[in-house]
């Protein structure tokens, strides 16, 4: 293992959360990785008696057509995580691409990319998602895309005022001096120096991801029933009934998407630590 | 300053047009709106007369520049649905969803600004991981998960609070009453505005602690009370205009689905239904009086950064 490696380890493990949260976090993907596993049930198919009230059989209950809750949270925890995780992946390449040209080459590629950046920061993120989600068909395919192509500009302007500190420094400026081709200098040499802010930063992209899943779910517009995802399981709790009487209809989920989300939170706050120059080592 | 202004109202021309041609774009990827109302008793002809009189027949960028044209002369066009016109949609709308954000802002900045100082001051003590902790909790919590338990324990559990509306039907809408209605959307949205700033106000603040001239002040044995309140908070002033600048978009957003769940009759409820119903000029309208939020916001902000800082000169 080499050394800044080891480095960052025992900076990263200093933080008492964030280690919780990790160890949280990673049960909670093993738990949605091997749910078939887990739960002899099916998310989609009834298993027993309608709105049961939880018992040993049905930990979490069951629903109004009688699907095992826990069951469904399981598979809901697959579908809500990968959708933040292919999200954030669209949205961080799409990102530290145009970051990465729009810092190194200035001029007007530069201009031209910060200005859609402009444009697509300046529409409030979520009338943007409504307004596509609305338009084409929602499912997963189009959720994931929709978030990827909005969440982008942040990573690129993070990555583009990187590589504008970055050209000023003296290895880069020695690169520039050899005649090193603009291909490795980019490659090479400045992006690895942007991995660990971009890295910080995508941990917030998947956290917030998650949230808006969920929200757009949430209002019908998301992931669609039968499809369990964590959005659309809340969705059945705005009417009264459900919400004074069966709380295991909504609080667990609910629960689930906050503890993914802090603890997502948690180890992007030690990461950032751990990647700061200025830390103590 | 004022030459500043005016550039940066011309730069704000190209990005508008951008807006607009991305909603078109889409908008016409999304297909004729008149194709949903097809129905056993619409007929496929009269939906083509519907839509030669809306002009739908005609090609997109034709389309594109007469709708241009009429925002120009300051008509936005009419709602396929209700037939309103656009602008006074928003212009009846657009009251309760300033009074909701207002609100929330103030809020928000209010329970965010002395923490975030607070927690800079106390740093590495125990306070203050409570509190980040704290503010990690708000900013990780889901607005509608929050909103439905406030329901739950304020208008279920304990009936002090009214679930929706704006006031009560029948009512005129006294002023006690708008306020018992706004108090749970507002803290919703507060909420998560104050969890995203505790923690930004506090590095911010941290950093000015670490300058040279706080070293200075201190030195100068004024004492810790005064050290804070003359010396570090007046340059903590910036990074609070910033975020309050970045805090109005996300708001303008975030309005929409707490709206929805307490149907406070805002803008975001005539955007959730027309979006619904493929209302596009009603879509159009607000999309456009988003982005001009927006970029007023980055006006204001750039506007007070001048004024709260003597070294910045446009």
């Amino acid at each position: 293992m080499n050394r800044s490696f080891r480095m960052l380890l025992r900076r990263f493990s200093r933080h008492k959360m964030a280690m919780y949260s990790l160890v949280i976090l990673l049960t909670l993907i093993l738990m949605a990785v091997t749910a078939p596993l887990i739960t002899p049930y099916s998310p989609t198919r009834p298993s027993g008696k309608f709105l049961l009230p939880p018992d040993s059989e049905h930990l979490l209950g069951t629903d109004r057509i009688g699907r095992d809750m826990f069951t469904r949270i399981l598979y809901a925890m697959r579908v809500s995580l990968m959708v933040g995780f292919l999200a954030t992946l669209i949205s961080t390449c799409l990102g530290v691409t145009l970051g990465l040209l729009s810092g190194y080459f200035g001029g007007p590629a530069d201009r031209i990319i910060m200005g859609i950046t402009d444009i697509v920061m300046s529409f409030p993120t979520i009338l943007l998602v409504l307004v596509a989600a609305a338009i084409f068909k929602p499912g997963l395919g189009s959720i994931v895309l929709i978030l990827g192509f909005v969440d982008w500009p942040g990573v690129a302007r993070l990555v583009r005022g990187n590589v504008l500190s970055l050209r000023e420094t003296n290895f880069i400026k020695s690169d520039i001096t050899a005649g090193m081709p603009g291909r490795y200098i980019l490659f090479s040499e400045i992006q690895p120096n942007t991995i660990g802010p971009v890295l910080v930063y995508a941990t917030n992209v998947f956290a917030i991801s998650i949230l808006d899943e969920a929200a757009l779910s949430f209002i019908g517009m998301g992931i669609q029933p039968p499809t369990p995802s964590l959005g659309n399981i809340l969705n059945g709790a705005e009417s009264l009934s459900v919400l004074t009487g069966k709380p295991w209809l909504w609080l667990p989920a609910g629960i689930v998407i906050f503890l993914l989300v802090i603890c997502i939170n948690f180890v992007g706050d030690a990461l950032r630590d751990a990647f700061d120059p200025h830390g103590v080592h | 300053m004022i030459k500043y202004i005016l550039k940066k109202l011309l730069l704000a021309v190209p990005i508008l047009l951008g807006i607009t041609l991305i909603d078109y774009l889409i908008m016409s990827i999304a297909g004729n709106p008149l194709d949903m109302m097809v129905g056993p008793r619409v007929t496929r002809e009269s939906l083509a007369i519907r839509a030669e009189i809306l002009g739908l027949d005609q090609p997109l960028w034709l389309q594109y520049i007469s709708w241009l044209g009429q925002v120009i002369s300051g008509n936005l066009g009419y709602s396929y649905k209700s037939h309103l016109s656009v602008a006074e949609l928003i212009g009846t709308h657009i009251g309760p969803t300033l009074l909701l954000t207002g609100t929330a802002l103030l809020l928000g900045m209010l329970i965010a600004v002395p923490l975030g100082i607070y927690s800079a001051v106390h740093r590495y003590e125990k306070r203050d991981y409570v509190l980040i902790g704290f503010s990690f909790g708000a900013s990780s919590i889901p607005g509608f998960f929050l909103s439905l338990l406030l329901i739950y324990f304020f208008t279920v559990r304990l009936g002090l609070l009214p679930s929706g509306g704006m006031y009560t039907p029948g009512t005129g809408g006294s002023v006690s009453d708008i306020a018992r209605h706004l108090i749970m959307p507002s803290l919703v949205l507060a909420v998560s505005i104050a969890g995203n700033n505790v923690r930004y106000i506090r590095s911010a603040v941290l950093e000015i602690l670490d300058m040279d001239y706080l070293r200075t002040a201190r030195a100068k044995g004024i004492g810790p009370a005064l050290v804070i309140r003359k010396h570090a908070l007046r340059n903590a002033l910036l990074p609070i205009i910033t975020v309050i600048g970045m805090e109005i978009p996300v708001l303008f957003g975030g309005s929409i689905i707490v709206e929805q769940i307490f149907s406070w009759p805002g803008l975001g409820l005539i955007t959730m239904n027309a979006i619904i119903g493929r209302d596009y000029p009603v879509i159009m309208g607000v999309c456009l009086l988003s982005g001009v939020v927006v970029l007023c916001a980055n006006l204001l902000t750039d506007i007070l950064y001048a004024l709260a800082d003597p070294t910045i000169k446009y």
